[in-house]
């Protein structure tokens, strides 16, 4: 049974769903050829700008002068151009440099195999949690970790536990240490817990947050206050609130990705013998879209075209925008929803979802749009317990959601 | 200041406060030349030799040594269309360790989008280099009789030989006796004629020997009074160089063979050789591709990957430049170039050069 024969869109044949599938293809065919030197030159001058905003930052930090007239301007203009370079290196470059993005290039200074983030959580972990367990099972209830992260209730087919009536609570602390979560994400403490983790393995992934953890928090906390002299404990304040910036923000666009109304969650039932078009329909319908200028889609590593993120993974984020309006065409030619709102909207209906499903299902009501009554298994199909797949129970990956390796040395 | 910090231990210091980048990955937009991450060199002059060849004069970045060998190579990395092509060509100046700056000439090739991109650079691009390679170098001290055999532009190896030998004091009445044959289509076509006839007119042990090709005909070797034998009656005796294009070497290969001298005979190709038999094929896994392919003995495995929709890694494409080096976690190889196989598990294996022995998995 595969998605296309469950879900509302009954309406497609298989032959459209196919047809559909032919079209995406010729879409990333079109962009794959296209790409040249004003996409390099694009990549090039983020990073650029990226690097000049840190340097900016941290040596308006260091310099400002520890006067009683400047020290509160300094630090203010030293935290917002950090807090900047950070949220430029994670979203727009980190991210989408570590999904092969860029790997065309055929440059080892931008590619993924080798590329490090200025975050916690290392990057070869996350190219597994993130690049294979997210993308390939986007939504699909039971295997991909990203519904929730393995702490919040968003799905109302998750079972409850009185546990989630923390809910509102650990949203607001994830948000807070968002990267410290995404560090430890990988890991799986949940199977950790019940001693099912090859304890090789967990040493080794320990051993790499512990060492990337260690390298970051020096950073910020420790060599930056100490060059920084008499003004350390400015610089210290302005370092966090520089990294709490952009943890909040990079939580916010996040949950805007999969958490709003319309993005739909799928079940392992839906997967089997999924075609490579169904896989393509499955990331329509599991992603939601903000809209917004330029400034915001670059501020959020272009993932308000998250639809389109999903489809190609590793084409250039420069080009979602253009191929977004070929999307649009396609779901309203096939009738397909394309959920898409203000960044605001999107966020507020993830914000509820946390809060009601921090609750009994009983208690609420769901805001997802109307299931249709031909779908068998929406109603009675049993809660979804929580803990993950290994990778072992998974289908193998899938090559165009960006490179994945293990690092054979440590770093 | 009475001691140094070791320069290491600086930029050790420094990536702590540049993690997890490096402080390289900042100082490049000041100067593009201070970072090793990957080499880089400026183009600090571009010299015509000859209407279709130009020598670049480039001056590289942080982490080059100055300790090529004279007769290798380097490769030459440049974004056509925002992406990094390679290709090698050798170092045709002498090295210097006080040096600062290398010399390579290259020729526009009729069919080659890199090359003739390459001769029209200018002046203060950047370009990426890879660290000097290859065997075909002079030997220190050299041989006491030595006989170049050069065609076209093969004889930018051989240049960076003789201002090696010159430099040091090597040709002389001492010293190296040397006997040089150059093939050019005309006079004019000839890279570096002025400074070998200079070289000739300086030294007394330095012959030349021109050879027109497009009016005097290709170089006979075996003839009586065109061949080696008239030129150069005691080319049995001496060490030979040879660089050129791929039939001039292969006749040459087969004379010494023929006279059971191939020792005394060392070689620089710069096309992809296929002397030995083909593998037998298989199919090629790219584990982390997730991708497979049915591959015949005759097909690369880099052809086989690009096939298969694999963003393979590749350089020069013949063997030289390393860059499509991937790791073969099992199976077996077979070098076209020579008919040596590779099968250690996680060996590393150059992909433009080897072709499947029965299946293969890569990791990539």
């Amino acid at each position: 049974m595969a998605i296309s024969d469950v879900t509302e869109y009954m309406h497609l044949t298989d032959e459209q769903v196919e047809e559909l599938g032919r079209e995406l293809d010729r879409i990333r065919e079109e962009v794959e050829a296209s790409r040249g030197a004003d996409d390099a030159a694009y990549i090039h001058r983020m990073i650029k700008v990226q690097r000049g905003l840190a340097a900016a930052g941290r040596l308006t930090l260091m310099l400002t002068p520890h006067s009683r007239k400047t020290r509160v301007p300094g630090a203010v203009a030293g935290a917002a151009l950090l807090g900047l370079a950070k949220i430029l290196e994670n979203m727009e470059i980190g991210h989408n440099v570590m999904h092969g993005q860029w790997d065309w290039m055929n440059d080892p200074e931008i590619h993924s195999s080798n590329w490090e983030w200025d975050t916690a959580q290392p990057a070869e972990q996350w190219k597994h949690s993130h690049n294979y367990v997210h993308h390939q099972f986007t939504n699909v209830l039971g295997y991909d970790n990203d519904i929730g992260y393995g702490i919040l209730r968003m799905a109302r087919e998750q079972r409850w536990n009185p546990a989630n009536l923390g809910q509102p609570v650990y949203n607001a602390a994830l948000a807070t240490l968002f990267q410290w979560g995404v560090a430890l994400h990988d890991l799986d403490i949940e199977r950790i817990r019940k001693g099912e983790k090859d304890p090789a393995e967990m040493k080794r992934q320990l051993g790499q947050i512990l060492r990337k953890g260690r390298n970051q928090i020096l950073k910020d906390y420790v060599v930056y206050p100490a060059l920084s002299g008499p003004r350390w404990r400015t610089t210290l304040t302005a370092n966090a609130t520089a990294n709490l910036t952009r943890n909040l923000w990079s939580y916010v666009i996040i949950f805007c990705g999969h958490f709003p109304d319309g993005a739909m969650h799928f079940t392992e039932e839906e997967i089997e013998d999924e075609t490579r078009a169904e896989w393509y329909l499955r990331q329509i319908l599991g992603a939601a879209n903000f809209e917004g200028g330029p400034l915001l889609h670059i501020l959020s590593g272009n993932l308000g075209f998250q639809i389109e993120h999903h489809l190609f993974p590793d084409l250039p984020s420069n080009r979602y925008a253009e191929i977004s309006e070929r999307v649009k065409e396609l779901c309203a030619t096939y009738d397909i929803p394309y959920t898409i709102g203000p960044l605001h909207k999107q966020y507020g209906q993830a914000l509820r979802t946390i809060m009601k499903l921090s609750l009994p299902n009983r208690f609420t009501s769901s805001d997802k749009p109307p299931q249709p009554p031909t779908r068998p298994d929406s109603v009675e199909a049993p809660p979804v317990d929580k803990g993950r797949k290994s990778d072992a129970e998974r289908p193998p990956r899938r090559s165009e959601l960006g490179g994945w390796s293990r690092q054979q040395r440590a770093s | 200041m009475t001691s140094t910090i070791p320069w290491e231990r600086v930029r050790q210091a420094g990536s702590k406060l540049t993690t997890p980048l490096h402080p390289d990955d900042y100082l490049r937009f000041i100067n593009p030349l201070w970072s090793q991450r990957e080499l880089r060199g400026r183009i600090e002059k571009v010299v015509e030799e000859t209407e279709d060849a130009a020598t670049l004069v480039i001056r590289p970045g942080w982490g080059w040594r100055f300790d090529h060998r004279p007769g290798q190579y380097v490769g030459i990395g440049v974004q056509v269309d925002g992406r990094f092509q390679w290709r090698s060509y050798s170092i045709s100046s002498a090295p210097r360790r006080s040096g600062r700056h290398i010399a390579i000439t290259i020729r526009a090739m009729p069919e080659g989008k890199l090359s003739g991109h390459l001769v029209s650079l200018t002046p203060g691009t950047i370009v990426r280099l890879a660290a000097p390679e290859g065997d075909f170098v002079l030997p220190d001290p050299p041989p006491a009789r030595m006989l170049f055999l050069v065609g076209g532009s093969g004889v930018t190896p051989v240049m960076a030989m003789l201002r090696t030998m010159d430099r040091r004091g090597h040709l002389g009445p001492a010293g190296t006796e040397v006997v040089m044959h150059y093939s050019s289509p005309t006079e004019e076509r000839m890279i570096f004629r002025e400074e070998l006839l200079a070289l000739e007119e300086k030294h007394d042990s330095f012959h030349l020997h021109r050879l027109h090709t497009d009016t005097e005909g290709m170089l006979e070797l075996a003839h009586a009074e065109r061949g080696l034998d008239a030129f150069c009656p005691d080319w049995r005796e001496r060490e030979t160089y040879a660089c050129g294009p791929a039939p001039m070497l292969d006749a040459i290969t087969e004379h010494f063979e023929r006279e059971g001298l191939e020792e005394q005979l060392h070689l620089e190709r710069f096309t992809l050789q296929l002397g030995g038999e083909g593998g037998e094929g298989g199919t090629l896994t790219f584990r982390n591709s997730n991708k497979t392919i049915e591959a015949d003995g005759a097909t690369t495995v880099l052809e086989a990957g690009e096939q298969a929709g694999v963003g393979m890694p590749y350089g020069c494409r013949m063997g030289i430049c390393h860059t499509c080096t991937l790791t073969l976690v099992s199976g077996r190889v077979r070098d076209l170039r020579n008919g040596d196989e590779f099968d250690q598990t996680n060996e590393q294996v150059q992909t433009c050069v080897t072709a499947a022995v029965g299946d293969c998995t890569f990791d990539i």
